[in-house]
């Protein structure tokens, strides 16, 4: 690897934030037509698409609960989201875990006992990107499920927090994640107040992730709001539209 | 009766009082709208929505090895993944012989029109440029043949060409164009009823019994390629043979537009 740049310049990071700032993230719903729910989420120069599809009979059948309905989660990036090479279509090692943990997110926010015997399928494909792509497929999963109508206990969202040299910051892209000290992606229900993903690599202590998470429940607070206002948007254009006729 | 015999007789009734579901006469496309260039790490990129169905088109450049029977020509390597998101008829897993055979018609097609000139990518001896066209079908509402080429063309005139520079490959700053020298299109019929239609929506072909592409430039057919089980007659075949260079022209018009060419 090329020797480490300098992440932070006067207090400022390479794209200009200060530690607690998120990127500019624009979500919108309902982008998949025949999805039962979807999601687009921008997030700095991130791109990725959210779907979810069910609740369906769960196949093969051996899957399926019949006290509750299972949920099945792919996470996958596109051989052209990143700068560089070429990649392999279809999930990695490192996908299939993210599938798994995003799933177990959801696991704990559906009602899965509303629908017994079916499946809950949960598709994150990432167009581009550029760090946090977990957080930012999670945040726009959320918003997918909930505008199925699907019921769910509460709306997560995710971002990281991580380390540069002794500084504590916020929502790593790229090139701070190729250099940093530590990353702790987090996802959170912010009604019920509880962490549904927790991971970290790297070297913190323990005041540092108190400043992580502190960090993260304070973005939070805006990343909710997006994704609320990306929920309503499509019903206030109808709304407007009959307020007009 | 069953829910799927409803509607086969409804879309065929229709299409027998010479009619469509969405009031488009036999020969005519949905809409069709193209957003050139929206991912920036891609080498060139192409957003295409006919009617409802959405391809997407990514184009990755790398430096590569070319084939042993091409020493001096880059190679051309052209995917197509139907993802889980586009339908709830597919599902995860590997390429299926419809995404194969979607894959290689789409490849055909720009090959045997040379909108890529193998040759500008040869570097030096044992040193080639390779380029990944990468479709995505991200909304499966029918027609993904002509959205693929739609969604691929698009994409390789924003393509930009990679630079060597020592052994390290410069993707960023003031890159030469690909500079396609041709234009290829394709228009898919489809046969229900014993009508011939064009741009067939999913539920359409759904219950049609036999699908043409035919991919041309200005002057000549480049690929074909016939589906499923049905027939045509000769006569048919030079109707949409007809048909696609009409029908191509306009595809064409409207790809030059998005592009700025």
């Amino acid at each position: 690897m090329a020797e480490k740049p300098e992440l932070i310049i006067n207090g400022k990071r390479n794209d200009g934030r200060s530690s607690g700032d998120l990127r500019p993230i624009k979500i919108e719903s309902n982008v998949i037509k025949n999805a039962s729910g979807s999601a687009y989420i921008e997030w700095g120069k991130n791109k990725i698409i959210a779907a979810v599809y069910g609740p369906r009979e769960a196949l093969p059948k051996h899957t399926a609960d019949p006290e509750k309905a299972v949920i099945k989660c792919r996470y996958s990036m596109a051989p052209f989201s990143s700068l560089e090479e070429h990649g392999r279509s279809g999930p990695n090692r490192r996908a299939i875990e993210i599938s798994k943990v995003t799933k177990e997110v959801f696991e704990n926010v559906v009602m899965l006992q509303d629908f017994p015997g079916s499946e809950i399928n949960i598709y994150i494909e990432v167009l581009q990107s550029d760090g946090g792509t977990r957080a930012a497929g999670i945040t726009a999963a959320a918003v997918a499920m909930a505008s199925s109508g699907i019921p769910m206990t509460d709306l997560p969202y995710a971002v990281s927090a991580g380390k540069v040299g002794t500084e504590v910051i916020l929502d790593l892209d790229k090139l701070e994640d190729n250099y940093s000290d530590a990353d702790m992606p987090m996802a959170i229900a912010p009604i019920q107040n509880k962490i549904l993903l927790l991971q970290m690599d790297g070297t913190l202590s323990r005041e540092e992730i108190k400043r992580a998470v502190s960090m993260i429940l304070k973005a939070g607070e805006a990343i909710s709001k997006l994704q609320i206002a990306a929920l309503k948007k499509p019903y206030e254009e109808i709304s407007e539209r009959y307020a007009k006729e | 009766m069953q829910m799927g015999s409803i509607l086969e007789e409804y879309i065929l009734d229709t299409i027998r009082k010479g009619q469509r579901d969405d009031g488009r006469s036999f020969n005519a496309y949905r809409d069709i709208s193209i957003k050139s260039s929206p991912l920036q790490n891609t080498e060139g990129s192409a957003d295409v929505l006919i009617g409802n169905t959405r391809v997407l088109a990514g184009i990755k450049i790398a430096l590569d090895e070319p084939m042993s029977d091409k020493p001096e020509d880059g190679n051309i390597i052209t995917s197509a993944e139907l993802l889980p998101i586009a339908s709830e008829k597919f599902e995860p897993g590997p390429p299926t012989p419809e995404a194969i055979e979607l894959a290689r018609v789409i490849d055909r097609g720009i090959r045997a029109a040379n909108m890529i000139d193998t040759k500008s990518l040869f570097i030096e001896k044992g040193k080639v440029w390779s380029v990944f066209i990468d479709i995505y079908v991200l909304n499966y509402d029918g027609n993904m043949f002509d959205a693929g080429t739609i969604a691929a063309a698009s994409a390789l005139f924003s393509t930009r060409l990679p630079k060597l520079e020592g052994e390290d490959v410069i993707r960023e700053g003031n890159l030469e164009r690909l500079k396609p020298s041709n234009l290829v299109t394709s228009c898919t019929f489809g046969k229900i009823a014993d009508k011939i239609l064009l741009d067939m929506t999913a539920p359409e072909e759904m219950f049609s019994k036999a699908r043409l592409t035919i991919a041309n430039d200005e002057n000549v057919v480049r690929a074909m390629q016939k589906g499923l089980g049905g027939s045509f007659s000769t006569s048919e075949l030079d109707q949409m043979i007809d048909l696609s260079f009409e029908k191509g022209k306009e595809v064409r018009n409207i790809i030059k537009k998005a592009t700025g060419e």
